[in-house]
């Protein structure tokens, strides 16, 4: 592993990004746009928005980082980049961390701004500081990163990538808490959202919602997360190999 | 001439699927030569460059790149590779791309110049390659093996497609680079890009038909003509395969 090819890897991949003005348009505005029609959808019930914008605040960043990057990973596969990347210097986990810190930077700029809307536009109010939130929504998008990643490897063409996101990222959407509190869910579902990297991830959010101070209970939940998604990263990289059929 | 082998391929054996793509391959390319590897298409060409490279997954027999196994980590600095399709970043700009494989082996700015004007891309630096024509863009995925100075530079079909001043300038190029020792394995389905080599493999249905120099081809069938002469040697082996 070499810091500095990870960091021009990093690089190169911003830049990319960078030339795709309207991937750039997408990304920032969209998560910003969905949660200004929450906010028109729950009106009139009372603290039901600050629960869920709070929520989506980390599951927007996962979805769409989750989809960039295995779209991403799968085109470095398809145009024979990867190939002759690995024929370079350029270590495995050279690549997969290159591409994890490139999208944590547009994850930060993503969120910060659908954070900024939800707090000055739409009024979210929550215990905790919104920093802490951005800080959740971005540890929440190298998990979305890392899994994406992963997935890439099990697929052959865009249509396999994109069918990860039903196996993948739904059924955490479902069973992380935001449809029915998990304390609510039968005894089986309970364990199956327990081992599940995104139900870490809205409850450290719901924390911050509820205290004004970082709780024990919320970076207990940070740390899965990220441990998790180092976890996916190093997986990637032993899937990754030199030699293919 | 008495060259030093850079390449040694040895009872080579790639299967694809159910497929045997290379069937016992033995060769041998010497160091400082530009050795061509012609066929048809399907013939096993980009199979043994990637053997060669280290990236296939090989059923028997070795490969030894400059002395040490094809693939291997001090390889990685020293063998340039430039894969059929342009294996570039088609949403950055040129000279992106080869700063970026510059960065890979711990080179800089000027290293990416350098080889941008060794492919004649000066002027379209700046272009994002995917704006650019088929050529350009071959060229650009060129410049990106050319920024390491690779000893060993392998190319598959470099000149497909480029207009035939610059394919001239190409091939000028590499004898001049291997008149400073850098050993090249260029593939081609064209024929006519064969007597432009020091040496030529000839392969078809994955099998090695010719080693030799041009002018050993040549004397071998008894004909001037290249092509010709490959097509002789093939139906030779045929007729014998058959009796």
């Amino acid at each position: 592993m070499s810091v500095g090819i990870t960091l021009s890897t990093s690089g190169r991949i911003v830049r990319q990004l960078r030339h795709d003005r309207r991937t750039v348009a997408l990304l920032i505005v969209v998560p910003a746009l969905l949660l200004a029609v929450l906010y028109y959808m729950y009106e009139d019930a009372p603290g039901a928005f600050d629960r869920i914008a709070l929520t989506m605040l980390g599951i927007f960043p996962f979805v769409i980082m989750f989809l960039v990057t295995s779209i991403a990973m799968l085109r470095e596969r398809t145009t024979g980049t990867l190939e002759r990347l690995l024929t370079t210097p350029l270590g495995k986990v050279d690549l997969l961390f290159g591409y994890g810190i490139a999208f944590s930077v547009a994850a930060a700029v993503q969120g910060a701004v659908a954070t900024g809307v939800a707090y000055w536009l739409l009024g979210l109010d929550t215990a905790g500081s919104a920093g802490l939130v951005l800080l959740i929504a971005v540890v929440d998008a190298v998990l979305g990163v890392a899994l994406g990643l992963l997935c890439s490897a099990f697929a052959r063409t865009e249509f396999q990538a994109v069918q990860f996101l039903p196996v993948v990222v739904v059924p955490q959407i479902l069973l992380c808490g935001l449809f029915v509190p998990r304390e609510a869910m039968s005894g089986w579902l309970q364990a199956i959202a327990d081992v599940l990297p995104l139900t870490y991830a809205v409850d450290a959010l719901l924390e911050v919602g509820k205290s004004a101070e970082a709780t024990a209970t919320m970076w207990r939940d940070v740390i899965i997360v990220a441990g998790a998604a180092v976890l996916a990263l190093v997986l990637a990289a032993a899937t990754l190999r030199r030699r293919t059929p | 001439m008495n060259y030093q082998s850079a390449i040694e391929v040895s009872g080579l054996v790639v299967d694809r699927g159910r497929r045997r793509v290379l069937d016992g391959i033995d060769c041998s390319i010497p160091a400082g030569s530009v050795t061509g590897l012609l066929g048809p298409s399907g013939s096993g060409k980009t199979t043994l460059i990637r053997a060669i490279v280290g990236v296939q997954i090989v059923k028997a027999g070795t490969v030894t790149v400059l002395g040490k196994p094809a693939g291997s980590a001090p390889l990685r600095r020293t063998v340039g590779y430039v894969t059929q399709a342009p294996s570039v970043y088609a949403d950055l700009s040129v000279r992106e791309n080869a700063r970026y494989f510059a960065s890979l082996y711990g080179l800089g700015a000027a290293d990416a110049e350098r080889a941008i004007a060794d492919v004649g891309l000066t002027s379209a630096a700046r272009q994002l390659v995917g704006n650019l024509s088929g050529g350009q863009r071959s060229r650009a995925s060129l410049a990106c093996a050319l920024v390491a100075s690779p000893e060993v530079l392998v190319l598959d079909e470099p000149t497909v497609g480029q207009d035939p001043v610059l394919r001239d300038d190409l091939w000028a190029q590499f004898h001049d680079l291997s008149g400073r020792g850098v050993t090249f394995l260029v593939s081609s389905h064209v024929m006519d890009e064969a007597g432009r080599c020091d040496r030529l493999l000839l392969i078809r249905d994955g099998e090695l038909i010719a080693d030799d120099t041009p002018a050993g081809v040549r004397a071998a069938a008894g004909t001037d003509d290249l092509e010709a002469a490959f097509l002789r040697l093939i139906r030779e082996r045929e007729e014998k395969v058959a009796a």
